[in-house]
């Protein structure tokens, strides 16, 4: 009975961040700091959200390609 | 229009996916354990999701201010878009082997014929594979339907396109039974990931205060941006891989 919350959130750990853990982090970075910028100079310029995430998933196939091209 | 047309698509396309993958577990479980069970496993679980859409849905518009659902929406999005992306551009450049779903298929009819079989009624083992697969698999629809739908106030017309991809796919499934290899699974999966990745940063933008050029019409260049970057990393992989090192289907 005290297992499944355990289960529940190993679930949902696996399927946010999973093998993957640079998405997550680098998608709350974005947010984030997105949200920064809304709070101090009014809102993010409209090319903030898409270069970051353009240079995140750059990140993670760069990560992915050597983890897995020897 | 424009939003609520990629909307459809975007759901349809995951949906079509993950019931590729949910599939092959229902013919799995019916051939060896009895339709019976399977298509009743596959049924209650279907039940299920609709019931967490329906639950889920008209609650969080009601009790979750719109700016913050759609910022918490938009990085639900980017991160399980980006993760289909990924996936689906390493499998494209050879990097991570592509799904073969009649290797599954075959592995898991063996894993099932070893179970034995209770002598009548109904089969709980293929009761609950099948259950468990497509509740599973359904997840992450449920997951799109609800921050896609949400987002776009468009909760209906994304339930009506997963709805529909859950009865086209089924029968075509029927129609073709075993032969799922042939379903273009990782450009579908390309596709999608590139729509969730749009939606993403449109609506986690608009849910901070960003202004997009062009409000809705954003979307189309943000996709376009997106299919663009997506060839050049193809291509670069493509040239950054060892040719001996393309991965083996599995």
């Amino acid at each position: 009975m005290t297992k499944w919350p355990a289960a529940f959130a190993r679930f949902w750990y696996q399927f946010l961040v999973g093998d993957t853990p640079e998405l997550a982090i680098g998608v709350a970075l974005i947010v984030g700091a997105s949200w920064a910028l809304s709070r101090t100079v009014g809102a993010a310029p409209f090319w903030f959200g898409p270069v970051a995430v353009v240079a995140l998933l750059s990140v993670s196939l760069r990560r992915g390609a050597s983890r897995r091209g020897g | 229009m424009t939003g609520t047309l990629l909307v459809a698509l975007a759901v349809f396309g995951a949906c079509a996916v993950e019931m590729v993958e949910a599939l092959t577990i229902v013919l799995a479980a019916g051939l060896t354990r009895g339709w019976r069970s399977a298509l009743e496993g596959a049924a209650v679980a279907v039940i299920c999701l609709a019931v967490v859409v329906a639950a889920l849905g008209p609650s969080l518009i009601h009790y979750v201010p719109l700016d913050v659902l759609r910022t918490v929406v938009g990085g639900l999005l980017l991160v399980l878009g980006l993760q289909w992306l990924r996936k689906a551009l390493l499998r494209a450049s050879g990097f991570v082997a592509k799904k073969d779903e009649d290797v599954i298929y075959h592995r898991e009819v063996e894993r099932l014929s070893k179970v034995p079989r209770t002598n009548s009624g109904r089969d709980a083992v293929g009761f609950a594979i099948s259950f468990k697969g497509v509740l599973l698999e359904g997840t992450e629809v449920v997951m799109i339907v609800l921050t896609l739908g949400l987002s776009s106030g468009h909760l209906a017309v994304a339930s009506l396109a997963a709805l529909a991809a859950v009865i086209v796919v089924g029968a075509v499934g029927v129609a073709v039974s075993r032969q799922l290899r042939e379903v273009p699974e990782n450009t579908m999966k390309l596709g999608v990931g590139l729509m969730l990745v749009s939606f993403g940063t449109f609506w986690g933008g608009e849910g901070v205060g960003v202004h997009w050029p062009g409000a809705d019409l954003s979307l189309l260049w943000l996709l376009a941006g997106y299919v663009a970057l997506s060839w050049v990393a193809t291509r670069i992989l493509n040239h950054a891989r060892p040719s001996s090192s393309v991965a083996e289907a599995r």
